[in-house]
């Protein structure tokens, strides 16, 4: 009984100070503070888009075609007259919630059901591996436009497509943290005690899961912003005249000889945000393990 | 002596007349893959490029919209109007030697009709039976009198004749190594790639032919069209738009030709189909809506002023085109004000638009110029078939399409605008409407054409089930070594009279 | 034997995912509105036409009897016939896969010549310029989005610069050398994309590598600082590497929608997307069954792969 409680007690982690050593760690890393100020950057301009905006993003100005960069529009103006930094600044909001949700939303589902796979092995885990399996097989491609037919082409649609893709690589992951925990010894000491199950996954092996989860979701964010870009580019996304960098990039590729500049925003945009999500994402992954610097 | 040189030098002159003849591929860069190349199935306007120079027709019409012979040389309607007599011309052969007969004729009118699902069907409405008079002449017998209009059908796909001896050995497959008449003959698809035929040295009027090969590309892209333009992969670009013209100003290398299309952009207003109708069912307002729209000024800013602003089923400058109800100007206070006495001040409605560049660019220009009339129109993305589904079946209040175009109006009107037409999403209904399309389809007088579908423009403008927005021009970007082109106000390319230069 | 075994189980489990894709995709495709006899035929039709398409093309069944005939037309390798193209799906596909894995061996090999080494460098050079560089690089190949770059070389070498061709592929066979420039953009594209993701993944498998007690011992033993890296670090650092790569590949398969519809490369990833725009049923079922195999197989070949190259699992 004694050797139990103290396997316990060892074994079950010690959040609070272990997050504070995280941030700690985050924090001295230059690269991590500076991605992860980009990253808030983006956020207050999309947050703040109806006060920072000079024009209203969807307003159509037929005598203000595709004019070039001038002191009246920084960034000039679009195929129907828009201005162009006022639909970036609108549009950071598409692709943040494009970053985010769809990550959310994998987690939501994939996370119970991984957890569930690997704690309870057996005929449970074989047929939601086997599902799993031929999701990925599937290309999500195939998935966005068939939602996009369906249901009809919007952000929303786009995030459900992109969540879907998104599932088998989380529930993977949870599934073999379950799995490793489910072996410890800790987890038999805690059944030995008559924890039930749910408490089991929530106490132990829910935080040990975390930080792989919370590396392979920055992962993901970054890969969801690209992929909704893909889409909106493809027409699948955001429709106009709703601003979206992506759908601002399939434009602008029409008009590439006539209006450049309308390409170098976006594109350059999306580059930013994505680089400064991987790159708190590898600070992320460097402070939640230093071994691994 | 004297003999044997004049030999050699026929030799020689024959021998650089070869070589100068012998003028190596063509490559033409079309916008999307076709469909089948079997003129029963065929559909995509793509799939016309490549089947003009395999199969020749009964007919053409030429660049002013006149029928001129082809593989026939002569019609005659009789007298009452219920038959068709046709005269082939004599000589002529299909790819595989066969010879083009009266009975063939029969043959493939017959394949056209009856084949399940073909597309041709609906062409050949008029036809009873087709007769065989003798080797080289042809009778329709007709079920209504509308011979002229089953001349213009005949100078279409419904009029390319196919070899009776392939398509009865290939059945369904005929579409994959199509067996014709034309200058060139099939050699080889790539599916989603390219399509190759080469020279048909039989051909029946082989001095028009230039290019020994001639290959289509479909490139979807028109900027990477234009660029394989400019880079010397493909010698002729087709549907250019007005926003890739200016990069190809400059180029010494490559020019570009137009011509007025056919067809016409046009949103369709639901007016009697299904629920939905309700919205827009008030013609006031409908009216409105055009009140609020200023074509001029979305052509200008669009497409740089390049097409042609329209409001009937026929561009301004066609006899066709009723002069008493010109392009109206844009009237913001009408508009309103229609809408005040319709009680629908504040009308909000949803327009379809499929993922095309031109109609969504439009679409959302639209949307400021009705905001500012009080009018709310949201656009709702489909692609084609979802929107082709929900036309059907109803499930719109505006949907925003396009009609490549026919050279005999009745083409551009009866099966969209007649009570029982297919393509009448809207389930408009004017019985004097139809009884004047069916009458111009009937008379014999160009004069009563005139009349009549000018009548029919009027009537299609004051009841508005659909706001016909802009015609456009066709724009092919040709390499400066092709000559003898001329742009075809169907966007159909004619390869005979071609000539590439090395 | 045991390896034999493990390779038995995993075809063994490869069925049911298969199954299972094939039966998604089909439910995925009913969902769709729209009808494929209309989505073919045009709206210039009657209703009588469109009829007859249905029945010529068995659209008027009820779906199971559907999914039930193409199940047991694939089993004997005929994946069905495609409205839209007029062929039948098995020679459309084998068509396309030749095109397809082209790119997808073109791209890879970029992937790995460019990928693995600045990995590699990284890895041994930590903390250094070459260091800096290489992760700059990678960062910036797994940013981009692939579309973008793509447009943006075309205007570049394309149409400007004349050095590439802009779009198309032309089989080897009739023109080798138009054929390998026609590649180059697009597999560059797609390649850099990839090389981004492995030399990360390289990286930080040799930084594990280079750590462990293994490696250690060479050192200790006193062979040389290359010797060290190269045949000692690198091998276990390939594991991973390997296992990423055989993935990264399967999806390229499907995943070269953008690429091949930016240059218009006649491969699996157009097929797919106008199969579905256009509601050819048949053409998105062989495709995505013929893609889940090659993906599947993909991750076999991994792990057949990792079990040579891991030397502690032989044994």
């Amino acid at each position: 009984m004694a050797s139990a409680t103290v396997a316990l007690g060892a074994a079950i982690p010690a959040s609070d100070s272990r997050l504070r050593r995280t941030v700690r760690r985050l924090l001295r890393q230059p690269a991590s503070v500076v991605a992860g100020l980009i990253i808030l950057a983006f956020i207050v301009v999309a947050i703040g888009a109806p006060w920072i905006a000079p024009y209203d993003p969807a307003k159509a100005n037929f005598l203000l075609v595709r004019k070039a960069p001038s002191v009246a529009h920084w960034f000039g103006t679009d195929e129907v007259g828009r201005d162009v930094l006022s639909r970036i600044i609108w549009g950071a909001r598409s692709s943040l919630l494009a970053g985010a949700v769809p990550v959310v939303m994998a987690l939501f589902v994939s996370v119970p059901l991984g957890v569930l796979s690997g704690y309870a092995g057996g005929w449970v885990d074989m047929v939601i591996m086997r599902v799993t399996d031929a999701l990925l097989a599937i290309p999500y491609l195939i998935v966005a436009i068939a939602l996009a037919a369906f249901l009809g082409p919007d952000l929303w649609n786009a995030m459900i497509a992109i969540a879907i893709a998104s599932v088998p690589i989380f529930l993977r992951l949870s599934r073999a943290a379950a799995m490793a925990a489910r072996a410890e010894d800790y987890v038999e000491a805690a059944r030995a005690v008559g924890s039930s199950h749910l408490r089991i996954a929530f106490r132990h092996i829910l935080p040990n899961m975390l930080p792989p989860l919370l590396v392979q979701a920055s992962v993901m964010a970054a890969h969801a912003v690209i992929a909704e870009a893909s889409l909106s580019f493809l027409g699948l996304g955001q429709q106009p005249p709703a601003p979206s960098w992506g759908s601002m990039l399939n434009a602008a590729q029409r008009h590439m000889a006539a209006a450049p500049w309308m390409a170098v925003a976006p594109g350059a945009v999306i580059f930013v945000l994505v680089v400064a999500i991987n790159v708190f994402g590898d600070g992320l992954r460097d402070a939640l393990d230093p071994k691994r610097r | 002596m004297t003999r044997g040189l004049r030999l050699l030098a026929l030799a020689l002159m024959m021998g650089w007349a070869g070589t100068a003849l012998a003028q190596g591929t063509l490559r033409i860069g079309i916008n999307e893959d076709p469909d089948a190349l079997d003129p029963v199935t065929n559909r995509l306007a793509s799939g016309r490029q490549p089947l003009t120079a395999i199969c020749d027709k009964l007919f053409d019409v030429n660049t002013d919209l006149e029928v001129v012979p082809q593989l026939a040389e002569s019609y005659e309607i009789a007298p009452d109007g219920m038959s068709l007599i046709v005269k082939l011309r004599p000589g002529v052969r299909f790819h595989d030697g066969e010879p083009l007969t009266a009975e063939a004729v029969r043959f493939v009118t017959d394949r056209n009709i009856n084949t399940p699902g073909s597309l041709r069907r609906s062409e050949l409405t008029a036809v009873e039976r087709v007769e065989v008079v003798d080797p080289l002449t042809v009778r329709f017998v007709l079920k209504r009198p509308q011979g002229y209009l089953l001349v213009i059908n005949l100078a279409e796909r419904a009029g390319m004749m196919v070899s009776p001896k392939a398509a009865q050995a290939l059945g369904d497959r005929f579409g994959t190594q199509p067996v014709c008449a034309g200058p060139y003959r099939f050699v080889e698809r790539v599916p989603q790639g390219r399509i190759v035929v080469e020279r048909f040295a039989d051909y029946w009027d082989r001095s028009a032919v230039g290019p020994d090969r001639i290959e289509y590309l479909p490139i979807t892209d028109s900027t990477v069209r234009i660029a394989a333009l400019r880079s010397g992969e493909i010698q002729i670009a087709e549907r250019l738009t007005p926003t890739d013209l200016p990069q190809l100003e400059a180029d010494p290398n490559v020019r570009v030709v137009s011509t007025a299309d056919l067809g016409y952009h046009i949103i369709r207003f639901n007016t009697n189909n299904g629920p939905r109708s309700q919205v827009l069912r008030d013609v006031r307002v409908r009216r409105a809506i055009e009140a609020a729209v200023d074509r001029q000024a979305m052509v200008t800013a669009l497409f740089e002023d390049k097409y042609l602003v329209g409001n009937q089923f026929v561009n301004p400058s066609s006899p066709y085109y009723d002069t008493t109800h010109p392009v109206p100007a844009r009237d913001v206070a009408l508009a309103q004000r229609l809408l005040r006495e319709a009680g629908t001040p504040n009308l909000t409605f949803t327009l379809l638009v499929p993922a095309e560049r031109e109609r969504q660019e439009a679409a959302q220009f639209i949307q400021a110029m009705l905001a500012e009339a009080g009018i709310t129109m949201n656009i709702e993305t489909q692609d084609n078939a979802t929107m082709l589904n929900n036309g059907r079946r109803g499930q719109f209040e505006a949907l925003f399409t396009f009609w490549s175009g026919r050279a005999h109006p009745d083409g551009n009107v009866f099966a969209h605008f007649t009570c029982q037409g297919p393509q009448n999403d809207s389930r408009y209904c004017n019985e004097e409407l139809d009884a004047i399309l069916t009458r111009a389809r009937e008379t014999t007088s160009e004069e009563e054409r005139r009349t009549l579908y000018r009548r029919a423009n009027g009537i299609l403008v004051d009841d508005k089930p659909g706001m016909i927005l802009w015609h456009r021009r066709t724009f092919t970007g040709l390499s400066t070594r092709v000559s003898g082109f001329v742009p075809h106000p169907d966007s159909t390319i004619r390869v005979r009279g071609l000539s590439l230069q090395q | 034997m045991k390896f034999l075994t493990f390779l038995g189980k995993r075809l063994a489990l490869a069925i049911p995912t298969i199954l299972i894709v094939t039966v998604l995709v089909f439910l995925l495709q009913q969902l769709l509105p729209g009808d494929p006899a209309l989505a073919m035929a045009g709206d210039e039709v009657d209703e009588q036409s469109l009829a007859e398409l249905r029945i010529k093309y068995g659209l008027d069944q009820p779906i199971v009897i559907q999914y039930l005939r193409w199940l047991g037309g694939a089993l004997v390798g005929d994946l069905g016939y495609s409205i839209r193209n007029s062929v039948g799906v098995t020679d459309l596909v084998l068509t396309k896969l030749g095109v397809t894995m082209q790119l997808a061996v073109a791209s890879m090999a970029i992937a790995l010549l460019i990928g693995v080494p600045l990995g590699v460098i990284s890895a041994a050079k930590r903390g250094s310029i070459a260091d800096f560089c290489a992760n700059a690089f990678a960062l910036s190949g797994i940013s981009v989005p692939s579309f973008w770059l793509g447009i943006v070389l075309i205007l570049i070498f394309s149409v400007n610069l004349r050095i590439f061709p802009a779009s198309g592929y032309v089989p080897f066979s009739e023109d080798p050398w138009r054929c390998i420039m026609g590649f180059v953009l697009p597999s560059f594209v797609l390649g850099t994309g990839i090389a981004g993701v492995l030399m990360r993944h390289t990286r930080s498998a040799m930084l594990q590598s280079l750590g462990t007690d293994y490696v250690r011992t060479a050192r200790a033993k006193g062979l040389r600082e290359q010797r060290v890296v190269l045949r000692h670090a690198l091998r276990n650092a390939l594991i991973p590497v390997v296992t990423l790569g055989a993935i990264e590949f399967g999806q390229l398969l499907a995943g070269a929608v953008l690429t091949e519809q930016i240059f218009s490369i006649p491969g699996f990833g157009k097929l797919l997307v106008d199969g579905v725009l256009y509601r050819d049923y048949a053409v998105v079922q062989g495709l995505v069954l013929v893609a889940a195999i090659l993906f599947i197989l993909a991750s076999l070949i991994a792990d057949i792969l990792y079990f040579l190259i891991n030397p502690r699992l032989r044994s």
